[in-house]
């Protein structure tokens, strides 16, 4: 639902809030301009009279003085006739140049605020602040929801590269578009007057003036009350007219001066009202606050990124959207399959259980858990495949489900089955499954099979399911679950280093190219490759990076392992069947925080390919562990180099198979005050390798970890500890 | 039916005079290109001291801008009812403004003057960018106007 209300704003208004953002960006950089190019002067260095006097100097026939809130001061004149405006240097009251606003900025002025439209333009404008002001506040609870809450708002941000730089950028401009939206929506309101403008009536003309000749303006006591800095404008008294005044407005109120007395006349201080419109104005333009005004430019140039970015990540979340094929009338299917996923993967398994069903000859009826009817006539059975969205909550395809069931119930008695979708590095994994499978028990529903879970979308614990699920249905359910996968692409070995023949660990360093292009990824993706007369994939951690030129990974041959035998096994020259699967979880975290990479045997691979990529040389350290040095030091050339140019801040390396036999846990151990250190500097840990490993390193970094009271996994739910283990 | 046509030749005959004191006069105002959003106007009759008498046009919609047409705001107070029925929309750069207003015979050869105050967003105000005296002689002469009036023409 947040959702919808994040992208349908932005899909309607992306070009209207574009075309506000960089007009408003351009805008954004006068104040600065004109603050540069003024003299300012502190308070209480120049008075208005001194002010005058020194213009009357230069500009006998002066009629105006107006001050702009950045410090320009501007002249109108009239000489012989004609009429001139110039802007003056106020220490002086020299003449610095003939003023003319500019025709560029009147033009994208104009753009902004009413799209060359009049009126019916600036009520456009003001609904796209108004779909500015419904993006900052859904993207932001959307950012809070994904990373466990408002107050983590500011934690490291993975992702493929749209949804990282819209969300890292968004996060950093929310204020200032926050800012621009609610101040242009109050100066919107108040064009329309739909809220007061705090226009006050203009103070009464006064009844009395002295009669006599005029003082020269510099000798006006009034004036010379009144310092530059409060100045907004001063109009002469019309030359033939004795019986005129000079009117005075400043920063605090309006009123008029005696050419002759040199009294402050039918004074008027400004209201709240007019004051709150006032500095309103000044927070949406920037015009006396350059600074805040460059903020707000900087902020409002991120628009176009986000806009472009946003509308990418919606295209492909569509793309994704599920297809089923045989899917029976809700109100037909004798067996109903309900998903709540997040970013589609989890209808990819419900597409594999419903074609299992409906080849058994089930009528089958597949939907969205949002979708939640109550009254399905001929069900017999439901099937509920739910994932987890960050913190323990509902996925995106399933937020309103368990207030639709407690609204509309459920078929008193109606069999069902819960399968949790998650990740067990994840502190709540499955947690929102334990509550619709507690819900549906709550409501009447008698289960087929207790709460099974399914972690990291493994095929195998799916099947398991289904041969589970065998008894309760009275056939088997072979449920064979391919993830959905980007066609194959034919890659050719190029290259080999082989390690480790002499301590029993064969290990392969392999290098692929493409017959064209490479398809694109990063160190950290997975590359799965297709065994030989064999449809399921083995994946395998990638070493480099697209750019790279090279699709780099590293093996190392199993026991009886198909793949690893055929990857140890091919030639030169020879080929094989690949595709990519993105990620995006684990990678450095954007920002200079240190990080700390674990690894044991092959798990160095996109260790590698990280470090590889610290092209901007923030702080890296690695602790691996091989057998020994001699045969199955992985990556030792590359390593080496890295330390020398500094990638790489700091190799512990452990080994195994020699004298004094220490594992990367010891390392751990041994390092433990300058691990805590880094932890402390806000240090992220990646760890790949077995899962034992992965194991051990977690025990070892808790004993670590826990003086400064923490432990792994605090680090995981603040997204600093990530795993790739297998 | 008679008595109504009768009547009504009655009520004319009466209505007449107070007609015969009034008159309309035409207005025309060219401005110059001067390169800015568009001008507010107020053209307005004055006393021979420059005091403000009558509106006879304003130029623009927005009346919290109208304090920017200085001389006219102060004379008329920017009160409605001086201006009701005679506004429009604002005149652009290089534009010209063509109005018929009512006019009191009295205020013709009688040390009356039409004066203009102009405002530009961003720009100067201008008061009395244009004065003329308002006679029967004068009419249909175009003046010059010194800020953003190019020029202004009366015709009785």
């Amino acid at each position: 639902m947040l959702r919808q209300f994040h992208s349908l704003p932005g899909l309607i208004a992306a070009l209207l809030v574009m075309i506000l953002a960089i007009s408003g960006a351009v805008l954004s950089v006068n104040p600065a301009l004109e603050r540069l190019h003024s003299t300012s002067t502190a308070a209480g260095q120049l008075n208005v009279g001194q002010l005058a006097g020194r213009i009357a100097n230069h500009f006998p026939g002066v009629e105006q003085i107006q001050r702009s809130a950045s410090g320009t001061v501007i002249i109108y004149y009239n000489q012989d006739g004609q009429a001139g405006a110039q802007t003056v240097d106020p220490l002086t009251g020299q003449g610095l140049g003939p003023y003319e606003p500019s025709a560029v900025s009147r033009w994208v002025k104009d753009l902004h605020r009413s799209l060359f439209m009049g009126t019916t333009g600036h009520g456009i404008a003001g609904v796209g602040a108004l779909f500015m002001l419904m993006l900052c506040v859904s993207g932001a609870l959307l950012l809070a929801r994904r990373l466990g809450g408002l107050r983590n708002l500011l934690r490291p941000l993975r992702g493929s590269f749209s949804q990282r730089w819209h969300a890292e950028v968004g996060r950093l401009a929310v204020l200032g578009l926050l800012l621009s939206a609610l101040t242009g929506l109050y100066m919107c309101a108040t064009t329309f007057g739909l809220i007061a403008d705090g226009s006050q009536a203009e103070p009464a003309f006064p009844a009395h003036i002295s009669v006599g000749a005029a003082q020269p303006v510099a000798n006006l006591q009034a004036l010379q009350a009144i310092d530059l800095n409060d100045l907004r404008e001063l109009v002469y008294p019309s030359p033939g007219n004795p019986e005129d005044v000079f009117s005075l407005r400043t920063a605090q109120g309006d009123g008029y001066v005696d050419p002759v007395s040199g009294t402050l006349l039918s004074y008027q201080a400004h209201d709240s009202m007019h004051n709150l419109y006032q500095l309103i104005y000044q927070l949406h333009t920037g015009e006396g606050l350059w600074w805040l005004g460059l903020i707000l430019g900087v902020s409002a140039l991120s628009v176009p990124l986000m806009s472009v970015t946003g509308i990418l990540l919606w295209w492909r979340r569509r793309k994704a959207a599920p297809k089923i094929s045989h899917n029976s009338p809700a109100h037909a299917a004798d067996s109903v399959i309900l998903v709540g996923s997040e970013t589609n993967s989890t209808w990819g398994f419900a597409n594999t259980l419903h074609a299992a069903l409906h080849q058994a000859g089930h009528r089958v009826h597949s939907a969205a858990m949002n979708d939640w009817k109550g009254e399905y006539r001929a069900a017999q059975r439901l099937f509920i495949l739910t994932a987890t969205h960050g913190d323990g909550d509902a996925p995106a395809s399933a937020a309103q489900f368990l207030a639709r069931l407690q609204q509309v119930g459920l078929k008193p008695g109606l069999p069902f089955a819960v399968l949790g979708f998650g990740d067990r590095q994840f502190p709540r994994f499955c947690q929102y499954a334990h509550q619709v499978q507690d819900a549906m028990v709550q409501a009447g529903g008698t289960p087929l099979l207790g709460l099974e879970t399914v972690n990291r979308q493994s095929s195998q614990e799916f099947a398991r399911w289904g041969d589970a699920l065998a008894a309760p249905l009275g056939h088997e359910l072979p449920l064979i679950h391919t993830a959905q996968r980007p066609r194959s692409r034919r890659l050719e070995l190029t290259e080999r280093i082989v390690y480790g023949e002499a301590v029993n660990a064969p290990t392969h360093v392999l290098r692929f190219k493409a017959a064209g292009a490479l398809p694109s990824f990063q160190a950290g993706d997975l590359v799965g490759i297709l065994p030989p007369d064999n449809p399921v994939p083995r994946f395998y951690s990638l070493a480099s990076s697209s750019e790279d030129g090279t699709l780099e990974i590293c093996v190392r041959k199993h026991e009886g392992g198909l793949c690893s035998g055929f990857l140890h096994e091919l030639k030169i020259g020879g080929s094989v069947e690949a595709f990519i699967q993105p990620n995006p979880q684990f990678r450095p975290a954007s920002g200079a925080h240190p990080v700390i990479l674990i690894g044991a045997g092959t798990g160095i691979g996109p260790l590698a390919g990280f470090i590889r990529h610290n092209t901007a040389k923030h702080p890296m350290h690695l602790y691996w562990g091989g057998r020994n040095p001699a045969s199955d030091f992985l990556y030792e050339p590359e390593l080496k180099r890295y330390l020398a140019d500094r990638r790489l801040t700091a190799l512990r390396a452990a080994f195994s198979q020699v004298q004094e036999r220490s594992y990367v846990q010891d390392r751990l151990l041994g390092d433990a005050l300058a691990l805590r250190v880094l932890i402390e500097n806000g240090a992220q840990v990646l760890v790949c390798g077995s899962r034992e490993m992965a194991k051990g390193v977690m025990q070892a970094l808790d004993n670590v970890l826990a003086p400064l009271h923490l432990s792994v996994l605090a680090l995981k739910a603040q997204g600093r500890y990530r795993e790739d283990v297998y | 039916m008679k008595k109504i046509i009768a009547a009504t030749c009655l009520a004319g005959a009466i209505a007449l005079p107070g007609l015969a004191q009034a008159r309309e006069v035409t207005l025309t105002t060219q401005l110059k290109d001067y390169s800015g959003n568009g001008a507010y106007l107020a053209i307005y009759v004055t006393d021979a001291n420059g005091q403000y008498q009558k509106t006879l046009w304003v130029a623009g919609k927005k009346a919290k801008y109208y304090r920017h047409l200085s001389d006219w705001a102060r004379g008329s107070a920017m009160k409605p009812s001086e201006f009701d029925g005679l506004s429009g929309a604002s005149v652009g750069s290089g534009r010209s403004l063509t109005v018929s207003v009512e006019l009191a015979d009295t205020l013709i050869d009688a040390g009356y003057q039409i004066r203009i105050d102009s405002a530009v967003e961003d720009k100067r105000d201008s008061r009395a960018d244009v004065s003329v005296p308002l006679t029967s002689a004068g009419s249909g002469k175009p003046v010059s106007g010194s800020t953003y009036v190019e020029s202004f023409t009366y015709d009785l």
